[in-house]
């Protein structure tokens, strides 16, 4: 197959590098993972993002936010290429994941996905168990070793803060748990095979603040080892998560930032009326 | 004070008094349906339940009765007011008058079953208790009083004597265990031979067909084969001799008895394969002669071109091709519905397939029988004889109607209603749901086959279920292509390969057409009209309740999400 890998690199020489030392108070600027240059997306004939340029940080929580319809969850479709599946889609400029082009034509979408993991706005678990939802993405790759799917599964619940909660019915299906829980499964779901990067679609938009709390104390747990990408209505909760924020207006970045600066000094007029609350 | 107009008791909301309509069509339609089973399942079962026997006295002169004696009797099937009206000497019409429909049985003596007699030619009605209800091997039920039985010791057992039931239960026992014999080595043992020999000539046909025979290799084969035939032959005629005695014994006893006229009449007691005493009986008796028959109808096979014995041979029939037709169409329509909506690319063709597909639903059924007829017996089947079954030509193997062209023929017929279903259950698989996976790195077979089909696995056997009770139910395209009226065998059996798809089966469906539209006698083949129609629903239930517990296995299994 034509297809080649990302150029992986081991994250504890990049962490132990390339640490630059942030202002007091901001969170350390860590190196560009994700880079969006030039970037302009069409559905048909409608140009639904413009020239964006933007690097997303390794190791961080970079939140998008923007009023609805400004194209932050499109563009967040993008960088696991999930918008292919759109009919009379087109796009301009690139997208480079570690420093390298997603549209590669030598990509194979699929390794790309493997690689990122994405948690939808509703959660979607399959009609299986639990067990078998938590695995899927190890079943697709061929892998299949009862103590290798054990151990995945007992870390990933783990690390979405679900495995005490659930350690004892892995083998009932998915459907039983509360909206909260399968959130968090198809979170666990997401990291199950260690990708490199999070995507987050709105993952709290149909939660209650409970389960809102645990899965933002989640992704502060989880940036520790993912670059996360997370896509937000709720402008509080991109500030107590994220360490940079980008705010979109009509598919154009305004304004991309440190969280702080962007809630509390925002250079933008239209960004300042839009975290004070004024429109949007 | 004005009456606020929300408390107003005349506005009414719109349209609520139309929900009597929808409710009446339901309720016709469930009326009806009550009505047809309801009275399916009566008439079918009713068969089954002996009735009394009476003997009636008819007033002198009388020209009512058979052969012309003053008395007669039988089983009442029905009494009704006569539809036509009878008219006095002057003319003028005399009131309503009542018939009896009698089953009078000795269909030997009368030459039919069933008879009407008025009401008003008889004088007297008696039940006698020694009456005897007995099936026969040929002519149907004969009912009679007995007088006695002749035993091959020449001693003879008037029916007063106390012995006399009990022998003659021993003498059917036994004649009904020696037909069992004589069948097994006329049918297992001498069939197994014909087969032998079948084989011979089909070797020796393919070593002479090679032209002269020279090899002394083939020449010794066909030595061989000759001493093998003669052996065969000396089995044969060892067996044939061993089954006529045996039915030489078969009519060695013999009954005496009186049939309800009067007259006397003998009969082999190998003849006999049950009898009850039916006015005799307490309710218990008769529950268990009615399971007992019910049983025999269901596990026998026919005998006496379809109106006597069972119907197993039709049953098994349609339930194999049943299955067949569904382990053809699933895999076919499923395939087909994945590529229409999983791959295809939507647009104006696509729609027109779509449309193509749901029409095909509505071609007539015999159109599907003529195109199995024409493609899978002559040209497919035809092709197989000519490639593998070229030395029993021109005796044709596959290439005449059989059970596998027949489910064939139905898989095409019922492959729309795969298709329809499975395409509504595929894309009632949400688009988060396919997104979540392609997210974990599937690719997008991967997502169909481990999740959109699993999810939509309900849905198709929803399809498959509809698929079958069509499949099941139809009768035209199978008479074009297997069904026939009696089958010697069953495409199911103990020889090698054990599963003859080339075979021809019967079905339920055509059974019923047959006895009810092609039977010599239309009042006896009513009853196995409505009991084979019974149970030819009784086997769409079963087979469907299969298929739903399947499917609420796997609704459990796969459980949808709740929102």
């Amino acid at each position: 197959m034509n297809t080649v890998t990302l150029p992986s690199t081991s994250r504890k020489t990049m962490t132990q590098t390339t640490v630059t030392t942030a202002p007091a108070g901001n969170p350390p600027l860590n190196p560009a993972y994700i880079q969006i240059k030039g970037f302009s997306f069409y559905y048909g004939a409608a140009k639904v993002l413009h020239e964006l340029n933007l690097d997303v940080p390794e190791q961080q929580v970079t939140a998008f936010i923007g009023p609805s319809g400004c194209g932050k969850s499109t563009l967040l479709r993008n960088l696991n290429r999930m918008n292919d599946l759109v009919d009379g889609i087109r796009h301009e400029g690139d997208i480079f994941v570690n420093g390298h082009s997603i549209y590669d034509p030598l990509i194979e979408v699929i390794a790309l996905r493997k690689r990122i993991g994405m948690v939808f706005q509703k959660s979607n678990p399959f009609p299986k168990t639990i067990y078998e939802n938590v695995v899927y993405s190890l079943r697709v790759a061929g892998r299949n070793g009862k103590a290798e799917l054990d151990e995945v599964v007992e870390r990933s619940l783990k690390g979405a803060a679900l495995w005490d909660e659930v350690k004892d019915r892995l083998g009932e299906s998915a459907f039983g748990l509360s909206g909260g829980q399968m959130q968090r499964l198809c979170i666990a779901r997401a990291i199950a095979n260690r990708p490199e990067i999070l995507l987050m679609d709105e993952p709290c938009s149909a939660l209650d603040p409970i389960a809102t709390a645990k899965v933002e104390e989640l992704i502060h747990e989880l940036k520790k080892e993912f670059t996360i990408v997370i896509v937000t209505h709720n402008m509080q909760q991109a500030a107590r998560v994220s360490d940079r924020t980008a705010f979109f207006y009509l598919g154009k970045l305004i304004e991309y930032d440190v969280t702080t600066n962007i809630f509390q000094n925002p250079a933008n007029a239209q960004t300042e009326a839009y975290v004070s609350g004024r429109f949007g | 004070m004005q009456k606020p107009d929300f408390l107003s008791s005349d506005v009414k909301p719109a349209g609520e008094s139309w929900v009597w309509v929808t409710s009446m069509g339901l309720g016709v339609g469930l009326t009806m349906i009550v009505f047809l089973l309801g009275m399916i399942v009566w008439n079918g079962l009713e068969v089954f339940w002996p009735k009394p026997v009476v003997q009636l006295e008819l007033k002198s002169g009388s020209l009512a009765g058979l052969n012309n004696a003053p008395a007669f009797g039988g089983e009442i099937i029905k009494t009704q007011e006569k539809a036509v009206q009878a008219l006095a000497a002057d003319g003028s019409p005399l009131p309503p008058q009542r018939e009896y429909q009698l089953f009078v049985g000795n269909k030997d003596i009368y030459g039919f079953g069933y008879k009407f007699i008025d009401n008003a030619e008889i004088v007297g009605e008696t039940r006698p208790t020694d009456v005897i209800v007995a099936e026969r091997l040929e002519y149907g039920h004969a009912i009679f009083r007995p007088r006695e039985l002749r035993l091959t010791d020449g001693s003879v057992v008037p029916a007063a004597a106390s012995a006399f039931d009990s022998t003659l239960a021993g003498l059917v026992r036994e004649s009904n265990k020696r037909r069992v014999t004589i069948r097994q080595i006329e049918r297992d043992q001498i069939g197994d031979i014909n087969r032998q020999l079948e084989k011979i000539r089909l070797e020796r046909r393919a070593i002479e067909s090679k032209g002269p025979v020279v090899s002394p290799m083939d020449q010794r084969r066909l030595a061989d084969f000759d001493v093998t035939v003669v052996e065969l032959q000396a089995r044969y005629e060892q067996l044939a001799a061993s089954a006529r005695v045996l039915r030489g014994l078969q009519s060695a006893n013999r009954i005496v008895y009186t049939t309800m006229d009067g007259a006397e009449r003998t009969l082999p007691t190998g003849d006999l394969i049950d009898y009850y005493r039916p006015n005799q009986l307490s309710l218990f008796n008769k529950a268990g002669i009615f399971v007992h028959r019910f049983w025999k109808f269901l596990s026998d096979e026919p005998r006496e071109a379809n109106t006597e014995g069972g119907i197993f041979p039709a049953i098994f029939g349609t339930f194999v091709m049943t299955l067949l037709m569904s382990v053809a169409v699933t895999p076919f329509g499923v395939l087909a519905a994945i590529y229409l909506r999983e791959y295809a690319k939507q647009g104006p063709f696509v729609r027109a397939v779509r449309i193509a597909v749901n029409n095909l639903a509505g071609v007539p059924s015999i159109v599907f029988g003529v195109f199995g007829l024409g493609f899978f017996v002559y040209v497919v089947g035809g092709t197989i004889d000519q490639l593998f079954y070229s030395l029993s030509l021109p005796t044709p193997t596959f290439g005449t109607g059989g059970v596998l062209w027949a489910a064939l023929t139905l898989a095409l017929m019922t492959v729309p209603v795969v298709i329809v279903a499975t395409e509504e259950s595929l894309s009632a698989v949400s688009r988060g749901t396919r997104e979540g996976s392609l997210a974990c790195g599937a690719s997008k077979w991967q997502t169909i086959q481990r999740i959109v089909l699993p999810a939509s696995l309900p849905g198709i056997l929803t399809g498959l279920i509809l698929a079958m009770a069509r499949g099941a139910g139809e009768v035209a395209p199978l008479m074009l292509v297997g069904v026939v009226k009696l089958a010697p065998t069953l495409p199911l059996d103990s020889i090698y390969p054990f599963i003859h798809l080339e075979r021809k089966f019967m079905h339920l469906g055509f059974h019923i057409y047959d006895l009810g539209f092609q039977s010599p006698d239309s009042e006896a083949a009513k009853p196995m009209v409505f009991a084979t129609t019974f149970l030819l629903i009784l086997l769409v239930v079963c087979l469907n309740l299969g298929a739903i517990l399947i499917r609420n296995h796997l609704r459990r299994k796969y459980k949808t999400s709740t929102f």
